[in-house]
């Protein structure tokens, strides 16, 4: 049963490697490819096509295959719709093919096949334009049954995905003949050349095609040349690297699959590694891909690419048949005559349509038993047992054969040509479409640029590495390109034989057809792009690399016009299929984004801190203590401490900027909405700035620690944004202002000290000297200071919690020693840390607004901060501020509330209705921003944003949240809480 | 896409803060209610040559006018915006 010759190939026979494919054990070498060695072993029903479940085996020998896919490995890297042509074959290699059920060779789904026309073009638009509950109960799980590839592997994927970024002179992509002929003379010539090969071998059809290069073959010119590539340091060569995009300027993504050939990735090794190349120059050594004919059955297993044959012949030592008919349109194909002849395989015969094959035959093809004819239908059940051939004369005859090797002639890759939006243009004399506008920097070469003649690949590889160098300013070294043998090229396309019975299949993947594309014209939708969608002509896996070319063929004989004239969908990354963990690389999971970690981090770990992530970074939420099981108990004991004694709190992650110089003043007037010319040394102020709309952007507070010498904060999430804004100020808008600034939210670490006892426990940190009573140093006060030890530091007298506290900022290196100093000075005191809810919920009680009220929607006359807004000044935001809409009654404003019924647990997003209303949105009024549990008041608090709100206090509304379910009675109140006239914070 | 930036040398489009329409001028405090309406928010959408800001975000935090044609992205002039009139 072995199809394997007894000698020959790029195969290491002293290497077995063992495999199961369904179940079953199999084995191959060292080389194979799966597909090579499934067929080696006899394998050819490889798996079940998309919509009919019709047997499939290997049409290909590479990336373009649409019919054997199979799900690779098992468990949580299991792999669906891997192409059997490019999975290197490795010892233990587990794979199943796809879509059948029960099993590969008995498919009780393959009735689809009857129902056919039930399934033709559009049935997806059609079928389901009944009521949509027939498409969630009905269709949706039959089709999910029915249709579609390979299942995910829902468990995590164990393996890393790196990226990297390479730079070059040139990069080559592809390394047949061209490829290696440019890459060599970039290399001689001293350039820095990367070269990618999507195969695990360099070489290109020197691998797989018996032609001759210099004086020996093909196969040992490449191996020199990579030979000589490899001992090169400036050349880096990809194996298993597939350039799958073109990006502007000289940018490209290549996917190499580092370990895919291997059962599970050696220890620090990843599976895949996403390449961005920056290339100052391509060359583009693609190559072409082979088309298939189109006739009746042309499914079959046992119908393969004639390139594909010569591929298993030569690379691979397999014979995929015993008795061939080749089936071709060109000369190129008798090439596959003589390997298959050579390999001892029978020509039964070779059918070519073209009257003139026969007086040009040379070779072996002259002495092949030749029809002038086509094949109208292969024959077979599970696998091709013959052919109909329909002579030139019209007589119809049946051959008994096994394989049938088919060739329509040569399509150019040129994907990456087309990326960044250049449709490729259609040349009648090649029959082919070549590419017109090339991106800057790309060159084309080889089989891609239409010279199908090794000769021809030799000198375009040539030429284009030159002209390369030459607009680089590299002098090109190196002599001429070796010779290549001669090649039979002549081609006249047969785009379709005659009708015959059977399903001529033009895109084996979604088993489009002949007679889809007929039904898509008549219904108006024989466009490229329209026949694409509504016939899925071209998608999925293989984007359709074997079938475009015949689907266009097939809408111009249809719509009367040539194929030039169609033109080709939009050709659009990635070339082939790219797995989801190269994208992402390292970036997931806790490595999705950098984590900035507080300077006090790991003393709030120690003092057992549960931390939550704030924007990047991650901020202690609450400190449990023993039999502290749920996060409120903890949350209302820290908020107690801070109001009846002294709490400490990490704020380092509020944006941090510095500004200096004389019109420091004046740019911080122009960027804020309040007023600061009579701001004293020594002094801080709230303030609050606008986006040019009028809409508030942040708030903070700024400090003016000299007369030129100004420090602000930003918000933990507007940190970035208003930085890049005020950058944007002073470099587009006022050139003229002379100040600098820039961000040292790194450099200090800030931490709050709040509470009754805070300057008590200060006092006991701080040098003797510093005299921090309330009279030297009041409310809103700032000032450097010197601690104990004789640290610098800057103390800021700013309470967010409502009470006497303080912020004391020291470098950030020395912040995990002082948030140390200040926890042991103050045990008598009853110090405490607090976290981030702690510090939400006394934000609430004071009713300062933060990031759910800042949405970026609201003005400051709706959080009533209109009062703030200078009438004395110009500053971003002004002009649009005092627009009416801005404070306009019947929008929200914000307000407080509280439950009627105390025990009653608020929910934020829930929204105003009247009480008695219908729950329709017409009488919504509003909706809850915020809530916590007050501990100094035992309910439950909430700040929210009602129309007319601060008109309506005392009014009692309805709060509905209908996705939690819940409907509370709430009674509008003031939004601060707690000491409204700020007694506390200044005593 | 790469931009040369004037201070940091060519780097990837990943590096920097697109901004749009270099081109506008923030009105004087005096003018009318209409002009900083279309300051705010009236664009262009040229099919062509456009100046348009860049941020540096990840590099040298400079403000640039970056000179490309929206429809191929060819840049044809990178400078700073400050001073840019
Ligand atoms: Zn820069």
């Amino acid at each position: 049963m072995s199809a394997r010759l007894p000698s020959g190939g790029l195969i290491d026979r002293t290497r077995t490697l063992r495999f199961t494919f369904d179940g079953r054990s199999h084995e191959g070498f060292a080389g194979d490819t799966l597909a090579a060695a499934l067929l080696a072993d006899g394998v050819r029903l490889v798996g079940r096509s998309f919509k009919y479940h019709r047997p499939r085996g290997v049409l290909t020998a590479g990336p373009e295959e649409p019919n054997a896919l199979v799900e690779l490995r098992a468990g949580a890297r299991r792999e669906p719709n891997t192409r059997a042509t490019m999975a290197e074959l490795y010892d233990g290699l587990e794979a199943r093919s796809q879509n059948r059920w029960p099993s590969l060779r008995f498919d009780l789904l393959s009735v689809n096949g009857l129902f056919s026309p039930l399934l033709g073009a559009g049935f997806y638009y059609k079928t389901f334009m009944w009521p949509a509950k027939f498409w969630e109960k009905v269709y949706e799980p039959a089709i999910r049954r029915a249709a579609g590839l390979g299942s995910l592997s829902t468990e995590p994927d164990p393996d890393h995905y790196e990226k990297a970024t390479a730079f070059c002179d040139l990069l080559v992509v592809g390394s047949g003949p061209a490829g290696l002929m440019a890459a060599l003379v970039a290399a001689r010539s001293g350039a820095r050349v990367i070269l990618a090969e999507q195969d695990f071998l360099f070489g290109g059809r020197c691998l797989s095609e018996r032609i001759a290069i210099g004086d020996g073959s093909a196969h040992r010119w490449a191996q020199s040349v990579v030979a000589e590539l490899a001992s090169m340091p400036d050349v880096r060569l990809l194996p298993r690297t597939t350039v799958v995009a073109t990006y502007d300027h000289g940018a490209y993504t290549a996917v190499e699959r580092v370990n895919d050939h291997v059962a599970v990735p050696p220890a620090f090794e990843p599976r895949q590694r996403l390449w961005r190349i920056v290339a100052k120059r391509t060359v583009l050594a693609a190559g072409a891909l082979e088309r298939p004919l189109v006739f009746g059955d042309n499914d079959l297993p046992g119908v393969m690419l004639a390139s594909a044959v010569s591929t298993y012949i030569n690379r691979y030592a397999v014979k995929p048949g015993r008795r061939a008919v080749v089936f071709a349109d060109n000369d190129h194909a008798w090439s596959t005559v003589a390997d298959l002849r050579a390999a001892g395989a029978e020509i039964v015969a070779l059918v070519d349509p073209r009257p003139d094959a026969r007086n040009r035959a040379v070779g072996v093809a002259r002495d092949a038993p030749l029809l002038t004819g086509v094949v109208r239908r292969a024959l077979g059940g599970r696998g091709l047992q013959g052919v109909e051939v329909e002579g030139a004369d019209g007589r119809v005859q049946r051959i008994d054969c096994d394989l049938l090797a088919v060739s329509g002639g040569w399509t150019p890759t040129l994907h990456l040509t087309s990326h960044l939006g250049a449709r490729p243009r259609w040349d009648a004399a090649r029959s082919m479409f070549l590419p017109d506008r090339l991106p800057p920097g790309m060159l084309v070469a080889g089989a891609a640029s239409g010279g199908l003649h090794t000769a021809a690949a030799l000198a375009t590889g040539f030429r284009a590495a030159e002209d390369s160098l030459r607009s680089l300013g590299i002098t090109p070294r190196g002599d001429t390109p070796p010779v290549a043998g001669e090649e039979a090229d002549a081609w006249t396309p047969l785009w379709r034989a005659p009708s015959s019975r059977g399903k001529h299949f033009i895109d084996f993947q979604n088993d489009v057809t002949t007679a889809d594309l007929e039904l898509a014209h008549r219904e108006g939708f024989g466009a490229s792009e329209h026949a694409k969608r509504y016939t899925t002509l071209g998608m999925a896996t293989d984007q359709g690399k074997t079938s475009a070319l015949n689907g266009l063929a097939t809408l111009a004989s249809l719509t009367g016009k040539t194929i030039g004239e169609v033109g080709t969908t939009t050709y659009r990354p990635p070339y082939t299929p790219v797995a989801i963990g190269a994208l992402a690389g390292h970036h997931r999971g806790p490595d999705f984004r950098p984590t900035r970690l507080t300077p006090s981090h790991e003393w709030a770990r120690e003092q057992g801190a549960v931390f939550i992530e704030s924007g990047a970074w991650l901020r202690a939420q609450y400190f449990p203590q023993a039999g502290e099981t749920d996060w409120l108990p903890p949350v209302i004991r820290e908020v107690q401490a801070v109001r009846s004694a002294v709490g400490l709190c990490d704020v380092s992650t509020l944006g941090k900027i510095e500004l200096k110089g004389p019109d420091a003043l004046e740019f911080i007037e122009r960027l804020y909405a309040n007023g600061w010319q009579t701001l004293a040394v020594g002094r801080a102020r709230y303030g609050v700035m606008l986006r040019e709309d009028g809409r508030v952007m942040d708030d903070g507070t700024v400090a003016r620690l000299g007369e030129q010498h100004w420090f602000m904060t930003t918000t933990t999430a507007n940190a970035v944004a208003v930085y890049q804004h005020m950058q944007h100020c002073h470099q587009v808008l006022w050139p003229e202002l002379d100040v600098q600034f820039t961000s040292v939210t790194e450099q200090w670490a800030q931490f709050a000290v709040a509470g009754p006892h805070s300057r008590g426990l200060l006092q006991r940190v701080l040098a003797p000297g510093e005299d921090i009573s309330n009279e030297a140093f009041p409310y809103m006060g700032a000032r450097a200071v010197t601690l104990a030890d004789g640290l610098r530091g800057r103390l800021f007298r700013l309470s967010f919690s409502g009470e006497l506290a303080y912020e004391i900022a020291v470098p950030s290196r020395h912040g995990d020693a002082v948030i140390r100093r200040l926890a042991a000075a103050g045990q008598d005191l009853g110090v405490v840390p607090y976290g981030l809810e702690a510090l939400g919920v006394m934000r609430i009680e004071k009713g300062h607004v933060a990031g759910n009220e800042l949405t970026g929607r609201t003005s400051a006359q709706q959080l009533g901060l209109g009062r703030m807004l200078s009438t004395k000044k110009d500053y971003i935001g002004a002009r649009l501020a005092r627009l009416p809409a801005l404070d306009d009654p019947a929008d929200t404003q914000l307000v407080g509330l509280k439950p009627i019924d105390c025990k009653t647990r608020l929910v934020s997003g829930a929204h105003f209705l009247p009480i008695g209303s219908p729950t329709t949105f017409e009488h919504e009024q509003g909706y809850v921003t915020s809530v916590a549990y007050s501990p100094s008041l035992g309910h439950w608090i909430a700040l929210g944003l009602l129309k007319n709100g601060r008109q309506r206090h005392g009014e009692r509304l309805r709060a509905v949240d209908l996705l939690r379910g819940q409907e509370t009675e709430v009674v509008i109140c003031d939004p601060v809480f707690i000491d409204p006239q700020g007694d506390r914070l200044r005593g | 896409m790469r931009i040369h930036c004037p201070h940091c040398g060519p780097r990837g489009h990943d590096e920097f803060v697109h901004h749009g329409d270099a081109a506008l001028r923030r009105p004087p405090a005096d003018a009318p209610d209409a002009a900083f309406h279309d300051y705010v928010y009236l664009r262009d959408n040229p099919a062509g040559p456009y100046r348009e800001l860049w941020f540096h975000a990840a590099g040298c935090h400079s403000w640039l006018v970056v000179e490309r044609d929206t429809r191929t992205h060819e840049i044809r002039s990178v400078t700073f915006a400050r001073g840019d009139a």
